[in-house]
């Protein structure tokens, strides 16, 4: 994925849902970055998730049943606890 | 320096609710339509919006639309246009039933019918007793709406411009709207989009608060547009509030948690509700706990590094009934507050929610500017529908699931307008003016070429502070003087904002500081109309004028943003058909 490609994903990271944002913005801040182009990739996949389900996944309300988007998921959902002392 | 154009018969700026309604329309009457969107159409905010939309279906209990629009008036607080009132509560059945049609996912009642649901503020009989009038789609009612109307557009041809962001309104010389400068996101490029109608439907202006609940995408850029091509706003100073939002974050924690027995405590450590409310204590109305957070904040009690929030206390309730009577509520401070509440408190404060204000409409969806003495003149070509228009429906204070009929209402009302409007009075594109695009090039070669300014962010968090203190729920004469003198110099700042990233395409940066351009309009608006009302009407409590005063103030305030001025419009008193519902104290 190049440089332009990526600059898109980190706009696509904007949605509709404040819940949402808030844990993307996190994310592409701290994390996406250091990651390969396969993960960037699977990221760019992900953001394609309606914002509901995307919420009820990232919340943990609801499993993600896409085998290939759930790591994703769990990388997202691991790190909105990092800030927990 | 040339810009590209192209022509369509109707230009649609926001693709939520009212945009994509108004679009629909259009495009199955036959006219060429475009909408830009910042994001994907589904991904607009009003994706949000869970409760339901209102009508008085009466497929639960008996209900009719007269109900409904003395409960809105009453919402209102009487600042609420009766004709445009009347237009949306008689329009709400058959909007709804058009939306069944199309293909919505309403609950459903066991004969088939839509089923509604209980929501606050719906009342049979004018204001009597409680009626159901909420028709939902699950827990996504916005988002079931927003497919349905996006795939009703697919069909009907729409234009859809994803990730374009419109940069300004173009008025000709005789102030009519012939068009919009965007920006193509994937280019860089800037266009213009020449247009016989121009509709904004651009939603709220919720991230001028430093709490709020609204996406990141919602930041105005109708408002700032309007006010940059000299039209005002209206009621800008009403906002509505949720008292217990996460600090620095926003997401809401329900009110079911003082419920079960969390408490609120300032930086004493002191349980400060007993203070204000001796009997209901945390669990006092949602203004009132509004209003002490609010003011232990600005009397220097408020928590944390920069003393700017409360505590919610809930570790006394032991693990048990934290985990299983409140859902979600550990989950959500652990991650958006980086707390864990069975053991530490939960910092929170008041939350902005939904903007009343917005850009002066009538029901028709047109929106209008005084012009000598006339205080409603129509602007020809522009219309506004949705959170960004002023209709006005919700006065001084929204009813719940009135916002998604709102959407559907006007947007479909706009659509009718313009297709008239284009029809009757612009059957060929008005020319455009000369360089029609000079204000949107001259503001991006402006941030192209700075130097020695400040971030954007920095600048952002500085408005947000500022709106956040000064016009939050808490509102006196002296806090408000000081609040329209910081934004003026903070709105000199947005002037001189600086991006290190002068790359083209997919910027960020870049699209981050336009976005301020609108904002801080928005911000000052906000300030400055709040500062000019003397009275506590719906959502603007004043705490130096705590009553109502329909003699001085049932009146709409226009903030002309060129002079920073305000001037007022008499509220609609005049229904369609019916007879005035007069004033009455507003009490629940």
């Amino acid at each position: 994925m190049n440089e332009i490609e990526k600059k898109k994903v980190i706009w696509r990271s904007r949605r509709g849902l404040l819940e949402v944002d808030l844990q993307l913005e996190r994310f592409v801040r701290d994390v996406l970055p250091g990651l390969a182009d396969a993960e960037w990739q699977r990221y760019a996949d992900m953001l394609l998730l309606s914002d509901n389900d995307l919420m009820d996944y990232l919340n943990g309300k609801a499993q993600c049943p896409d085998p290939y988007l759930a790591p994703m998921i769990d990388r997202i959902r691991a790190h909105q606890h990092t800030d927990l002392a | 320096m040339s810009v590209p154009v192209r022509k369509f018969d109707a230009v649609i700026v926001g693709a939520g609710g009212a945009g994509l309604r108004a679009a629909l329309q259009l495009s199955e009457a036959g006219l060429k339509t475009a909408v830009l969107s910042k994001v994907f159409p589904t991904r607009s905010h009003t994706v949000a919006a869970q409760g339901g939309i209102s009508a008085s279906l009466g497929n639960v209990q008996e209900d009719k639309w007269e109900w409904h629009m003395y409960d809105t008036v009453k919402g209102s607080d009487w600042l609420g246009d009766q004709d445009a009132i009347e237009f949306m509560c008689r329009q709400a059945p058959e909007v709804v039933v058009e939306l069944e049609h199309f293909g919505m996912p309403f609950d459903r009642l066991e004969n088939g019918k839509i089923y509604q649901r209980p929501f606050g503020g719906h009342m049979a009989d004018f204001g009597k007793t409680p009626v159901q009038r909420a028709c939902a789609a699950a827990d996504r009612t916005g988002h079931a709406m927003l497919h349905t109307l996006y795939q009703r557009n697919v069909r009907a041809n729409t234009q859809f411009f994803v990730e374009w962001m419109a940069l300004d309104l173009i008025r000709d010389a005789d102030g009519d709207v012939v068009g919009v400068t965007a920006l193509e996101m994937e280019t860089g490029e800037t266009f213009i989009l020449h247009a016989k109608a121009v509709l904004f439907a651009t939603g709220g202006a919720g991230r001028i608060y430093s709490a709020s609940t609204n996406a990141f995408i919602n930041t105005g850029d109708g408002l700032g547009m309007t006010v940059r091509a000299g039209i005002p706003l209206e009621d800008m100073e009403f906002w509505q509030f949720h008292p217990t939002g996460v600090a620095g974050a926003g997401v809401l924690i329900t009110e079911g948690v003082r419920g079960e027995g969390g408490i609120l405590l300032n930086a004493n450590g002191e349980r400060f509700m007993e203070r204000y409310a001796p009997n209901a204590k945390d669990l006092a109305s949602r203004d009132v706990v509004s209003r002490a957070m609010a003011l232990e904040i600005l009397e220097g009690r408020g928590c944390g590094k920069e003393k700017d929030h409360v505590l919610l206390k809930l570790d006394h309730l032991g693990p048990e009934i934290i985990n299983h009577r409140l859902p979600g509520i550990r989950e959500i401070a652990i991650k958006f507050a980086g707390v864990d509440p069975i053991k530490d408190p939960i910092p929170v404060v008041p939350t902005t929610h939904y903007m009343m204000g917005g850009i002066p409409a009538n029901y028709k969806g047109e929106v209008v500017a005084p012009q000598g003495d006339n205080p409603e003149v129509r602007v020809n070509g522009f219309y506004a529908a949705g959170e960004c228009a002023c209709a006005s429906v919700h006065g001084a204070n929204r009813l719940g699931t009135n916002s998604l009929l709102d959407l559907v209402v006007f947007g479909k009302s706009a659509g009718n307008s313009m297709i008239e409007y284009i029809k009757t009075e612009r059957q060929d594109w008005k020319p455009l003016p000369a360089n029609a695009a000079d204000v949107s090039l001259a503001r991006l070669a402006r941030l192209e070429n700075q130097t020695g300014g400040e971030e954007v962010a920095d600048v952002r968090n500085a408005m947000q502070k500022c709106v956040q203190l000064r016009a939050g729920v808490f509102r006196n004469d002296e806090n408000l003087a000081k609040g329209v003198a910081e934004i003026k110099a903070i709105a000199e700042r947005a002037k001189r904002t600086q991006i290190k990233d002068k790359s083209k395409v997919w910027n960020t940066a870049r699209t981050e500081a336009l976005e301020l351009d609108n904002l801080i309009e928005v911000a000052v608006a906000t300030l400055i109309s709040a500062e000019a009302r003397k009275e506590s009407r719906g959502a603007h409590a004043q705490d130096d004028y705590p009553d109502r005063h329909d003699d001085e103030w049932m009146k709409h305030t226009l903030y002309d943003g060129a002079t920073r001025s305000l001037s007022y419009k008499p509220v609609h008193t005049q229904p369609l058909s019916v007879e005035y519902i007069a004033p009455q104290k507003r009490v629940y």
